[in-house]
């Protein structure tokens, strides 16, 4: 059976890659540590030696639009191209192609549909930075298959913070349960609190900063059920009207199981906290 | 009232250059013209015959109004995302970076600590 190597959870941050590559002169005075603390972070992945990457975004209305809009999709396609016009535009990120793993998806998309995720699919599915985003930080040479799986976190209703936690853990029984003898590891990305074309948006801080450093320990510590007691679609609006991204946190932690985490980092950047977190499964943690 | 349909301006726009220079040029004589033969297409051959815009919604639309349009509940990702297209840069150049996602904050912060009008469509 394929192996779970390592589950990332982290904030994607489409400005990364712009903000420190331009000349060193115009870089933020925080380029520097953002870099640092990024390369630390896909070290993190690296030991592991992936072979395949399942990979967890939400699509910012760039393939996925409200005439047709999914809770839950997985991409099942040879091949993946990667960023649209108006990402280059707004944040200056490279078109990519990735390389998908058609295998691999079908046998997710059965295997989540035997447990009574009726998943949308896509033959034909274009990524955007939500997966751009971390190929470019933590696997920047873009060189393994991916099964791109999106969420929605952005045209409510949404689904529950509980459900995504058990979409998590239905994801990790399906990597477990593939016929393969490859090395997998699972990536996703969301936000904490996040506030985007409202009131609060681009502050010295995120929107809730009080918010940010309990969520942060929460995922430290693995504790789901603190996440389910105190987070829910209200409390996240609260914090920001684009939260709802803190749900593929929660559905990280579901693919990790209840524990604490391996490695965390964060970086408090202008108007968002970002994080950084890995889990080894226990039987594997090198 | 037509959320849906706003947000497919904006998203139409947004995701194309051509579109993004006619709006930003001269948005009255573009959103006629969206109205009558880019918001309907559903593909090269199917035409949609259902949704239009209520005049408030056009007038925002028209006047680059993201106030109103937020308090209409558009989307705030397609709201934000469209005019930092159009603006950022002529704001950056006169006021240095952020300063037009600043504006557009300020000129919401009546919002602050209310329940936001609902993105829900
Ligand atoms: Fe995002």
């Amino acid at each position: 059976m394929a192996q779970l190597v390592a589950t990332l959870a982290s904030t994607h941050h489409p400005f990364y890659l712009k903000a420190t590559t331009m000349p060193p002169e115009q870089q933020m005075p925080q380029a520097a540590e953002w870099k640092r603390k990024i390369e630390a972070y896909r070290e993190t992945l690296a030991r592991t030696k992936p072979d395949i990457l399942v990979m967890i975004g939400s699509d910012h209305f760039h393939q996925i639009f409200l005439d047709n809009c999914p809770q839950f999709l997985i991409g099942k396609a040879p091949r993946y191209d990667a960023t649209f016009y108006n990402e280059e535009r707004e944040f200056g990120i490279p078109k990519y192609v990735l390389e998908g793993d058609e295998d691999m998806s079908g046998f997710m998309h059965q295997n989540l549909m035997d447990q009574d995720f009726d998943f949308a699919f896509s033959n034909e599915l274009k990524i955007d930075h939500s997966i751009i985003c971390p190929i470019i930080t933590v696997r920047p040479d873009n060189d393994l298959p991916v099964v791109p799986i999106y969420t929605n976190i952005f045209a409510p209703p949404l689904p529950s913070p509980k459900r995504f936690y058990n979409l998590g853990r239905a994801i990790r029984k399906a990597i477990d349960a593939y016929p393969s003898d490859k090395r997998v590891a699972a990536i996703g990305t969301g936000h904490l609190s996040l506030e985007l074309g409202g009131p609060r948006q681009f502050m010295e801080t995120g929107p809730d900063p009080e918010f940010d450093r309990q969520a942060i320990e929460w995922l430290r510590n693995g504790d789901i059920d603190a996440i389910l007691a105190n987070v829910d679609h209200e409390s996240m609006a609260k914090s920001g009207n684009a939260t709802h991204g803190f749900l593929n946190f929660i559905l990280m932690l579901g693919v990790a199981g209840p524990e604490g985490a391996d490695y965390v980092d964060n970086l408090d950047l202008f108007h968002t906290m970002e994080a950084y977190f890995t889990w080894y499964p226990k039987e594997t943690a090198a | 009232m037509s959320k849906y349909y706003v947000n497919k301006f904006l998203f139409t726009v947004d995701r194309d250059p051509e579109y993004l220079k006619r709006y930003t040029e001269d948005p009255h004589t573009f959103v006629a013209i969206w109205e009558q033969s880019i918001g309907p297409r559903l593909s090269d051959a199917e035409m949609s015959t259902v949704n239009g815009f209520t005049p408030q919604e056009r007038n925002a639309l028209i006047n680059h109004d993201y106030v109103a349009l937020f308090e209409m509940g558009a989307h705030f990702f397609l709201n934000l995302t469209l005019f930092i297209g159009i603006y950022d840069e002529p704001y950056m150049e006169k006021s240095g970076p952020l300063a037009f996602q600043k504006e557009f904050a300020a000129k919401l912060q009546h919002w602050v600590g209310k329940d936001y009008p609902s993105v829900a469509t």
